[in-house]
């Protein structure tokens, strides 16, 4: 038997009108497919080439982070934060930082929310990069910009292992402020790698931003309007790039972000190349934040002292926090009784929100194009799963 | 023009490849096994225990108090303490671990049992080389293999360590300066009671060695 | 935004709607507004279209389960014992019913405000499981209502397209509910202690109801 019959035994072919005449395809994208980021599976129906319905399958990488958060300390999810969104676990574990410090109202000190903006803003720095080099992946252009953008995105990694130990499983937040304090000479390699950024960001942008190919492959493609982006809950630079303007920094005032003087990108067609536009210049509002921050942190303090590691008990309640991820908002929703573990814990994951329009975006497109699109909406999948 | 952007990009690629010749940071490639990155100090990986001196079981520092293996997320420790004690660092009599085994298949290095251990006696490794063939086996690490030297932890914290290591000989400093004190006061008031009357026993009470397995 | 004035505000506008402020003992100060199920959708709408409030933003959709709770209470009774009459301390259990609550939280991209807290509950955690759908008033819910229905068991009343998310569609259970079991599958656990090591031996013991020894080489 040869390939393509095996294939087309295994399919399920259905024919959409009474003669029979056209039929309609579906087939499975993913769970194993590589434009996939992870495992995620679209049930996608084709007329020929071109998309009918298309059906996300969720869940390969469904662990119930949820509910192993409600059998663990508060401090013990921590850990597990850094895992949602493996991209970017430093603002992971400032979300959930967040959410505790409401729930049981703690400050935090100056100098741990410099840190904080410090390293979450080189998290966005890193999250973006890494998510433009993928997607010129999915378009094709393999390699050459992946993995330039790897390579920048190593950088941004080194300065994370120089402070919490780890390249990406950081677990460097606690409630009421950081872990460790800067060792010595990070704060120099850290600006030196900032002032080099915007280098790099040109020499992106030269390689790609004008470029016909990529041009045709996303301008017009998966457009998504402003009604829709507001209404499906669509956030972070997804929805900024349909002109959305709602940046959690900017509305929620959260942390120290107040000090800092930094645009808010906004697109105006919504489409894919808006989105890959939008990351770009947040990269360069953040080298900006970033560079405040590292001028003006203070010394002191770097966490609460009377918030204990050990045996911490919030009084009951609840409390939702969120910041601004580098995927959209990310929030956290705890609810406590008063035991060591929360009652209830649930994470508000950007990147499985955004996906409720994927198939709004891929209707009457080209099986090409989905590829293009699920890439710009950035997921993570151990974030949509959970 | 149609193909000026593709061009410009073109333009870029060849700066990066001619310019990796020149440039160090254009070219980051390491050949891994022969070559390797420096290591930064701040690196963890798993976790191990430290001892003082030579001998691993006579120095370990741990005192098997569970705290460790209580606040574990993933609960990858196990802990079993022993039935008899053994002098610690401070000279102070203190149980000792029996079992201590850690399921590096579990671990998730997240540290916390760093963080939350008030004896400074488990602290985090940079020894990534642990590929097995062995699943079970190999990757449980029980207390002789967890045991490491505080020489050992010196050389790969160096700031840590000694930051941990002045902290400890302040304490032992602290705790001998008021052992002399009693031992004085102690004295004295012997001194006072031989001067007083009949000679009374006035042996200290002797220690007994531990024998720690 | 004071949510005491939106409450009389929505009571003023939809009518025969019960709302309860729910407080929150917590320094987060989110108080949130218990709706009941036959007028939320109406309370949403007003939300979501009025011009001072505009609450266009469903951010996040969280179930909670809240089982049943038996309270024993001791209070004093007067009674005829042997013939005399007494005051004897009995034990009275109250059972307060479980429910399934599902709380939202609004904010409004226009007005740049919120957030606002709405919950609703179930009548029961049985055949009570019903709550109306927020979709067709914001899509965001549509995606995270199917988790709440996967993980909780919460069914919505016109949800377009309710299966489940996260587990396969022939799982049975509800894997996020107080007194869900896990599945007796157990992999070999090395350090095991406590509850894991309680329930890795009755999973042995399950496994190999004949020890070796007695008997039959195995």
């Amino acid at each position: 038997m040869s390939t393509a019959t095996l294939a087309a035994a295994s399919l399920n072919l259905e024919p959409a009108n009474e003669s029979g005449m056209d039929q309609l395809l579906e087939i499975a994208m993913g769970p194993q497919h590589p434009s996939t980021h992870g495992v995620f599976r679209m049930n996608v129906v084709l007329d020929g080439e071109r998309v009918v319905r298309l059906k996300p399958v969720f869940g390969y990488l469904h662990r119930n982070h949820e509910k192993i958060a409600e059998n663990e300390t508060y401090l013990g999810s921590m850990p597990y934060t850094d895992r949602l969104d493996y991209m970017c676990p430093l603002t992971n574990n400032w979300a959930y930082a967040l959410a505790v410090e409401k729930l049981a109202g703690i400050q935090v000190p100056e100098r741990a929310e410099y840190l904080r903006v410090i390293t979450g803003e080189l998290t966005r720095l890193q999250n973006h990069t890494c998510l433009i080099g993928f997607l010129m992946q999915d378009m094709g252009a393999s390699g050459t910009p992946l993995m330039y953008a790897f390579r920048q995105r190593e950088i941004i990694l080194d300065l994370f292992e120089a402070l919490t130990g780890a390249r990406m499983m950081c677990n460097y937040m606690r409630f009421g402020g950081c872990r460790v304090d800067l060792p010595a000479g990070w704060l120099d390699q850290a600006k030196k790698v900032v002032a080099g950024f915007p280098r790099f960001l040109d020499e992106y942008e030269s390689l790609l931003v004008s470029n016909e190919i990529l041009m045709d492959r996303t301008q017009d493609v998966g457009v998504l309007s402003k009604e829709l982006a507001i209404s499906a809950g669509i956030s972070g630079p997804m929805a900024r790039a349909s002109g959305v303007d709602y940046d959690i920094r900017k509305v929620d005032h959260y942390s120290i972000y107040d000090r800092f003087a930094f645009r808010v990108p906004l697109g105006s067609h919504g489409d894919v190349y808006d989105r890959f536009m939008i990351r770009l210049l947040e990269m360069r509002e953040s080298v900006n934040i970033l560079q405040q921050a590292m001028r003006d942190i203070p010394e002191g303090p770097i966490v609460d002292p009377k918030t204990k590691i050990r045996g911490f008990r919030p009084k009951p309640g609840e409390a939702y926090g969120r910041i601004e991820g580098p995927k959209g908002e990310l929030g956290f929703y705890l609810v406590s009784d008063g035991s060591p573990n929360p009652y209830r814990y649930r994470v508000r994951p950007p990147s499985l929100i955004n996906l409720t329009i994927l198939e709004d975006l891929c209707l009457g497109r080209n099986v090409a194009d989905i590829v293009v699109i699920l890439g710009s909406i950035d997921i993570v999948m151990g974030e949509v799963d959970r | 023009m149609v193909g000026e952007g593709i061009l410009k990009g073109l333009a870029e690629t060849a700066r990066n490849f001619f310019g990796s010749y020149v440039s160090k940071d254009r070219l980051t490639t390491v050949q891994y096994p022969e070559q390797r990155e420096p290591q930064i100090e701040a690196t963890r990986d798993f976790p191990f225990l430290v001892y003082d001196g030579a001998d691993w079981q006579q120095g370990m520092r741990c005192v098997a108090c569970q705290i460790c293996e209580k606040e574990c997320p993933p609960k990858c420790i196990f802990i079993e303490k022993s039935k008899d004690k053994k002098p610690d660092a401070f000279g102070k009599m203190q149980i000792y671990p029996a079992t201590f085994n850690i399921d590096i298949s579990v671990c998730m290095s997240c540290q916390i049992c760093v963080e939350v251990c008030p004896f400074d006696a488990i602290k985090m490794d940079v020894e990534y080389h642990q590929s097995s063939d062995d699943r079970f086996g190999a990757l449980l690490l029980n207390k002789q293999r967890l045991s490491k030297s505080n020489e050992y932890y010196n050389a790969i914290h160096p700031t840590e360590a000694s930051a941990v290591d002045a902290q400890r000989a302040e304490e032992l400093a602290k705790l001998e300066a008021k052992a002399k004190a009693a031992a004085e006061v102690k004295a004295a008031a012997e001194a006072k009671a031989a001067a007083d009357a009949n000679p009374a026993l006035n042996a200290s009470p002797q220690q007994p060695a531990g024998d720690p397995q | 935004m004071n949510l005491e004035a939106i409450k009389s505000e929505i009571e003023a506008n939809v009518p025969g709607c019960r709302l309860e402020l729910i407080a929150n003992p917590s320094p987060s100060g989110q108080h949130s507004l218990l709706l009941d199920a036959e007028h939320a959708s109406a309370v949403a709408l007003y939300l979501r279209d009025t011009p001072n409030l505009r609450f266009d933003f469903c951010s996040n959709i969280t179930g909670i389960d809240w089982p049943g709770k038996e309270v024993s209470q001791k209070i004093k009774v007067r009674k005829l014992v042997d013939g005399v009459e007494q005051e004897v301390e009995e034990t009275r259990i109250t059972t307060i019913p479980g429910s399934l609550e599902v709380v939202y939280h609004l904010y409004s991209v226009e007005k740049k405000h919120g957030p606002i807290v709405l919950r609703m509950r179930t009548k029961d955690r049985d055949a009570g499981v019903h709550l109306p759908s927020f979709t067709p008033i914001w899509r965001s819910a549509e995606l995270q209502e199917r988790e709440i229905f996967d993980l909780f068991g919460v069914l919505f009343d016109g949800h377009p397209d309710l299966r489940r998310l996260l587990m396969w569609d022939e799982f049975q259970d509800y894997p996020m509910r107080r007194d869900y079991v896990d599945p007796d599958d157990y992999e070999y656990e090395p350090t095991a202690h406590d509850a894991v090591l309680q329930r890795a031996r009755q999973h042995l013991s399950q496994a190999n109801p004949v020890q070796p020894s007695e008997g039959e080489a195995r």
